[in-house]
This record gives structure tokens, C-alpha cells and sequence, in this order.
């Protein structure tokens, strides 16, 4: 098409535009974040002293809000219109970012290891950069895990922080009651959260979609509930607190070594400073989810992994092939979980303190964002996701009050250009063509 | 049709099957047998329990009376009493369906491999040696992509190989479910409606592939179909069901002669006022879609 047509062509769309009903429309739009904003932004508390609470009002912000709503929703439908009816052109930046990404897997992911692994050497790097890159890296093996469970399996688990504090747990009560330490508790956790994961995939083998869903959801909040009152053991809401440190192979990192002890910097002859521990704590995780990440790419193109898939796509068909269902699922939430648990336990001793607080549903709706977000079954758009909702809300906070209101409108923008998800792209779990010209 | 010095090998025994639903009797007393090397078709007019028996003979419903005995290696098997899964996996009965279900998200050799599900499970010993990779899975995974691609050859779905199940066109996608269901390595073929949708071009390579299959492997085919250019150009015999009962049992010839199926296929009144010979051959052509 040339400039000139397209210019009649954009001429002709503007004249035929119904302006009444784009304005009714607009007018519309910001009367209702007129009556959301008012209770949200409209009012706010603050101290009078002497304890007292009074009133500000902060109508010019509700006004800001309504006039934002009100030329935002005009101009969506004028770009739709001149696009003949919403009709996409050509690639949005998102799609091309994908391509792009897919094409040069390896390369990007190599770089991505070596950033993360350089991190904390590099000279802008902090404590709280370190801290902020433990959480996202805790976020990316929580994702990697449900991602067996939702992505390739294709089973709605809504109650995944289950297996995140059971794993949490499990670590707090061996070391309060068993002294052990991270990494002899670490298997324990996996296996434990995992037999959860087979208790929780008993029950609903027959459930599909929105019923697994309910069920999971309500699975999560027993978990919760149970470590909430079950005070003996638990410590009920207060936790359980003094968790163990990680250590490098047996060297404590303190100050001061306990009796008969030598610590990290003492053995290395190095000044103490905390940030030895940060560090080390976040290669931990930086180990775990590599492991994980390893470990479930590595699954999803094994017989197991095709089934999970094959699960996701038709069950009856699976079933036609003489693949045994229960065994499938039983194994995806075994699994899934077990990562969950694994996770869990890093928690616990990066925290040093659990509470059934950590473990709200909210959690569960975050990693599954993260899952969906990246696009469903999609290793890497797991952690570009994990990245973005770990630090978004973080970036968040210049703007104070208005930060999770910036997180929501991201989390619509990204659903409005990439609905699949970030990288939705499956890379077969086997080729033929490629394994011809291998044989070559 | 089986050559003279050929013994007709028994695969499978329905005797007396029974399935209701409720107050409806979808299926009511069919007995029938079904042979190694041998196309066997069920035929019959819309909701006379085609479909039902092959959710019977699979696992997918338990039949309310009747046995079904599949004789796998010279050992009887009783299919009612399986559960879905073990009935593929040890009776060797693959089944395809009437409206297809591939794994449409997977590639189509993915397809082939899923299908060989149990031998690469076993040869992985719970993933752990397909964690490490160690020789022995892999050599299982060359030979299951093998026997894929042979398949995949004999459909002729080889260019297509490494594309999404979901985007080939229909009637690729009704070979890929027969390759599919071929890939278990099964003793009997049950095929429902394989013809659905083809055009005569696609179908008379269907023919051909289903005679292919019937001269090459030690495999029955059980096939319900309604498209006669299928059913009586290659089957050995034809079973009629009409509401559940079974009105004609024989060869092809036998089953177009037959008064009763003429009069399912097009209602008593109709019958009076055609010459006989005629009369099959339009009763079957009405029901062809």
C-alpha cells in the first residue's frame, strides 16, 4: 500500500467514525475509574498526633485518574479503528524480542548464566542488588517447578506455596530438632514436599481444569492453616526462628566460630564482613535453580516429559496408547513439588526464620503468574518473568503509593500484546531432520 | 482374504456383548469374532452401537454383560476386566477415533514417540538412565525414532516430520492417528471412521494403506466406517449392527445380498417397491456421507 492510499484510506476511516459513541464509550470508562479512584486515591489517612487519625482528601488525583482513563480509552479505540477494526499490523516489539530470543537460545542463555554468576563481582553490585538477584532466583526455581506441574503437564495447581512451606518446614524442624544442617536437610525436603505433592495428586486424579483448581487452592490454605495452629510443633503464627545458615562445606560463616570451629574468613584469611554470606547464599540458589532448570529440560525430553505433555494435550488419547494417567500425573505433582520443597528449604535458611505468613495464597498466584507470564511450558520466559515481577515492584518504589498500580497496569499490558505469554514458543523435544544431519 | 494354506488365527472373541446405558441398551447380545491378517468392518445406520462396542473392546466403558477375549501369544485375555491403559499396553489393541485426537501441540514425530510410551519408560528405568543418557536408553530412542520414521514413510507423513501435529491438513491428520496407534506395535487395529471427511483420492489411499498393512504385519483390523468404498472394497468381513443387534455377519457380497440389511439401511416400505438386486447397493450408497 502506498503513503498516499494509506492516507485516504486513514481519511475515509476518520470520517467515518461514530464520535457520539467513542465519546459515550470514553465517558463511560472514566466514570468508572472516577468511582474506583475515589475510595483508592481519593482518601487518605494520616496522623494528627496523639494517636489520632484524620482525613486528606486528593480529589485532583481522582480527576488525574478519570482524565488519564478518559483520553487512554479514546485513543485505544481511535488507533483501533484506523487499523480497520483492530487489525494487527505487522509484528509488536514484544513478538519480534521472542523471534529473536528463540532463534539465539544458547548464546543468550550462556550470557545469562555469566551475568548471573558475575553478579556479585560486578562494580555496581550491592548488597541489596544481591538480595533483590536471591529473591528472583528463588522466584525462577519456583517457576521451573510449577512449570513441570502447569506447563507441560498441564494440571492448574493454585496451592504450589504448599510444597514451598512444607519444604520450609520440614528444613526448620530437622535442624530445631535434629540438628542437621542445610545441605543434610536439603534431600529431606525434596522428599518430603514430593510425598505431599503424591498425597495432594491422589485425590484429585480425576479432576481436570477449574476443579483441580479449587481443589489445589484449598489444598494450599490446609497447608497454611495446619502450620498455623498446629502450635507444638510449629511454633504456630510466631514460626520458627534460629534456622541455620548454610555453610561451605562445614566452614560457618560468623564472626566468631563457635568452639573448636573454624569460620569462612578465618580459613580463607579474609577480613569478616556479612556480605560473604549474602554472596554465598546467592550462588546457593544461583546452584539450585541451574540444577533445576538442568534437571527439568532434561525430563521434559525423556519419555516422562512427552507424557506430561502428551497429558496436557488429550488425556483419553493417552490412555488409547497404553500410558497409565494416574502415573503421570502422581509423577508431575511428585515432581513439581519436589523442586517446590527444594526451594522451600533454601528459604527457610536464607530467612532464618518461617512463619506461615510467607506461605499465603498470594505466593501461589505470584509463581504462577511468573508461569504464565513467561509463557506456559517456556524455561526462559519463566525467568524473564521472574525478573520482571520481582523486580518491578521493586523499581516500584520511587513512586511510593502508586507501585502496585504500575505492577497491574504491566501485568494487563503484557496480557494485551503477548497472550501466551512472554516466550510462547515450544521447541520440540526431538527433531528429526536435525538428528539426520547430526548422523552425517 | 486369507490364502488357503493359511490358518485363520483367532484375535479376538466377543461373545455376547451387552452394553446399557440406563434404560437404553446401546449394544444388545453381539457375538463376533475378529482374525489375525484379516479387515473385519462394523457397519451400520447412525446410533446403532458402533461406536460403543469399540469403547467396550478398549477399556473406555465396562460392558454390562458379555466377555470379550483377546488372545495375545496364545494366552487369553479378558478385556473386561482391564483398565483402559493395560488393554493397549497388554492385549496390544491401538485404537483410533472418530473425531481424531492427536497431541495437537506436539510435533508429529513427538506423536509417534509418545505412542511408544511403555518401551522407552522401561528403557529409561524411572528416567534415570535417561537422565544420564546412558547407552542403553539411547539405543531405545534411536529404535523407537526408527520405527517412527518407518511408519511415518508408509503414511507418507515423512517431509512433515518435525511439524506441529495441529497445523497438517485433515486428511495427514487421520494417517498420523493410524501411524500413531501403529507404533504401539498393536495386534489389533481398531479404526473409527479413518474415512470421515476424506475425499475419494484420500480414501483409496487409505484402502491401500490398510491392505498394505493387512499383507505386511501379524495385525487385525477392526474398522467402522461408513464410507462403502472402503468397507466393501477391502474387508474380509462385515459384521451389521442396526439398534444394537447384530443383523448380518459375513463377506461383503454375503452382507449386500442380505434382505435385513437392506431394510435397516432404508426402511421396510421402500424395499417392497425396488428390485432386489438393486436395492443393496442403493441402501449402502444412501448411507455413504
Amino acid at each position: 500500500m502506498t503513503a498516499a492510499s494509506g492516507l485516504a484510506v486513514e481519511k475515509e476511516a476518520l470520517a467515518t467514525l461514530d464520535w457520539a459513541a467513542l465519546l459515550k464509550d470514553a465517558v463511560l470508562a472514566a466514570l468508572v475509574a472516577t468511582l474506583l479512584a475515589l475510595p483508592l486515591v481519593g482518601f487518605q489517612t494520616y496522623d494528627i498526633g496523639g494517636g489520632a487519625l484524620g482525613i486528606r482528601t486528593h480529589f485532583d488525583w481522582v480527576a488525574t485518574a478519570a482524565a488519564a482513563v478518559f483520553a487512554g480509552r479514546l485513543a485505544l479505540h481511535l488507533r483501533q479503528r484506523l487499523r480497520r477494526g483492530g487489525e494487527r499490523h505487522g509484528e509488536t516489539l514484544f513478538a519480534r524480542l521472542g523471534a529473536w530470543g528463540n532463534r539465539r537460545a544458547l548464546p543468550i542463555t550462556l550470557v545469562g548464566i555469566a551475568f548471573a554468576v558475575a553478579l556479585p563481582l560486578l562494580p555496581f553490585s550491592s548488597r541489596y542488588l544481591i538480595d533483590l538477584g536471591t529473591t528472583v532466583l528463588i522466584y525462577v526455581m519456583l517457576g521451573w517447578g510449577l512449570n513441570v506441574v502447569v506447563g507441560l503437564a498441564g494440571l492448574l495447581d493454585l496451592g504450589y506455596v504448599a510444597f514451598y512451606a512444607v519444604g520450609a518446614y520440614t528444613f526448620a524442624l530437622l535442624a530445631r530438632d535434629l540438628g542437621l544442617t542445610f545441605w543434610q536437610a536439603l534431600p529431606f525436603s525434596g522428599l518430603v514436599a514430593a510425598s505431599f505433592g503424591v498425597i495432594l495428586g491422589l485425590p484429585v486424579l480425576r479432576l481436570r481444569g477449574d476443579y483441580l483448581a479449587i481443589v489445589t487452592l484449598g489444598f494450599g490454605e490446609i497447608i497454611r492453616i495446619v502450620l498455623l495452629n498446629w502450635s507444638p510443633v510449629t511454633g504456630g503464627p510466631n514460626g520458627i526462628s534460629d534456622i541455620p545458615r548454610p555453610s561451605f562445606f562445614g566452614l560457618p560463616f560468623a564472626r566468631s566460630a563457635p568452639e573448636g570451629a573454624t569460620t569462612f574468613h578465618q580459613f580463607f584469611g579474609l577480613e569478616f564482613s556479612p556480605a560473604q554470606r549474602v554472596t554465598y547464599i546467592y550462588f546457593v540458589i544461583l546452584a539450585l535453580a541451574l540444577v533445576t532448570n538442568l534437571f527439568t529440560s532434561r525430563l521434559r525430553t525423556l519419555p516422562i516429559g512427552r507424557a506430561w505433555e502428551a497429558l496436557r494435550e488429550d488425556e483419553v488419547a493417552c490412555r488409547a496408547l497404553g500410558i497409565n494417567p494416574t502415573n503421570v500425573k502422581l509423577s508431575a505433582f511428585g515432581i513439581g513439588a519436589m523442586l517446590g520443597g527444594f526451594a522451600g528449604c533454601f528459604f527457610a535458611t536464607r530467612q532464618g526464620f518461617i512463619s506461615p505468613e510467607s506461605f499465603t495464597f498470594i505466593e501461589s498466584a505470584t509463581i504462577l503468574a511468573i508461569v504464565v507470564l513467561g509463557g506456559m511450558g517456556s524455561q526462559m520466559g519463566v525467568v524473564l518473568a521472574a525478573i520482571l515481577l520481582v523486580t518491578l515492584p521493586e523499581f516500584g518504589r520511587a513512586f511510593a503509593e502508586f507501585r502496585m498500580l504500575i505492577f497491574g497496569a504491566a501485568m494487563v499490558a503484557i496480557m494485551v500484546w503477548r497472550p501466551r505469554g512472554l516466550l510462547a514458543h515450544r521447541e520440540p523435544s526431538l527433531r528429526l531432520r536435525a538428528r539426520r544431519s547430526a548422523a552425517r | 482374504m486369507t490364502s488357503a494354506n493359511e490358518v485363520r488365527e483367532t484375535l479376538l472373541l466377543v461373545e455376547h456383548l451387552t452394553m446399557r446405558f440406563g434404560g437404553l441398551t446401546a449394544v444388545h447380545d453381539l457375538s463376533f469374532d475378529a482374525y489375525s491378517r484379516e479387515i473385519t468392518a462394523i457397519i451400520g445406520p447412525n446410533g446403532a452401537g458402533k461406536t460403543t462396542v469399540f469403547n467396550c473392546l478398549t477399556g473406555f466403558y465396562k460392558p454390562s454383560v458379555g466377555r470379550l477375549i483377546m488372545h495375545v501369544d496364545g494366552e487369553a485375555l479378558l478385556l473386561e476386566r482391564m483398565d483402559g491403559f493395560r488393554i493397549a499396553r497388554q492385549a496390544g489393541i491401538a485404537r483410533t477415533f472418530q473425531n481424531m485426537r492427536l497431541f495437537a501441540g506436539m510435533t508429529v514425530l513427538e506423536n509417534l514417540i509418545v505412542a511408544q510410551h511403555n518401551l522407552l519408560m522401561s528403557a529409561s528405568v524411572f528416567s534415570i538412565a535417561g537422565l544420564f543418557g546412558l547407552p542403553r536408553y539411547r539405543s531405545a530412542e534411536r529404535a523407537a525414532i526408527e520405527r517412527a520414521r518407518h511408519w511415518l514413510d508408509k503414511v507418507g507423513l515423512i517431509e512433515r516430520a518435525d511439524s506441529t501435529a495441529g497445523t497438517l491438513p485433515y486428511g495427514a491428520q487421520r494417517r498420523l492417528e493410524i501411524a500413531r496407534a501403529l507404533c504401539t506395535g498393536p495386534a489389533l487395529l481398531c479404526l473409527d471412521e479413518p474415512a470421515a471427511g476424506l475425499n475419494p483420492r484420500e480414501s483409496a489411499e487409505l484402502n491401500e494403506l490398510l491392505l498394505a498393512i493387512r499383507a505386511e504385519e501379524r495385525i487385525g483390523i477392526l474398522l467402522i466406517e461408513h464410507d462403502m468404498s472402503v468397507v466393501m472394497g477391502i474387508s474380509d468381513h462385515i459384521i451389521v449392527l442396526d439398534y444394537g443387534r447384530k443383523i448380518a455377519d459375513g463377506t461383503p457380497a454375503e452382507v449386500r445380498a442380505d434382505p435385513n440389511v437392506i431394510k435397516a439401511y432404508l426402511g421396510e416400505d421402500e424395499l417392497e417397491k425396488l428390485p432386489e438386486t438393486t436395492a443393496a447397493d442403493i441402501a449402502l450408497a444412501a448411507d455413504r456421507k
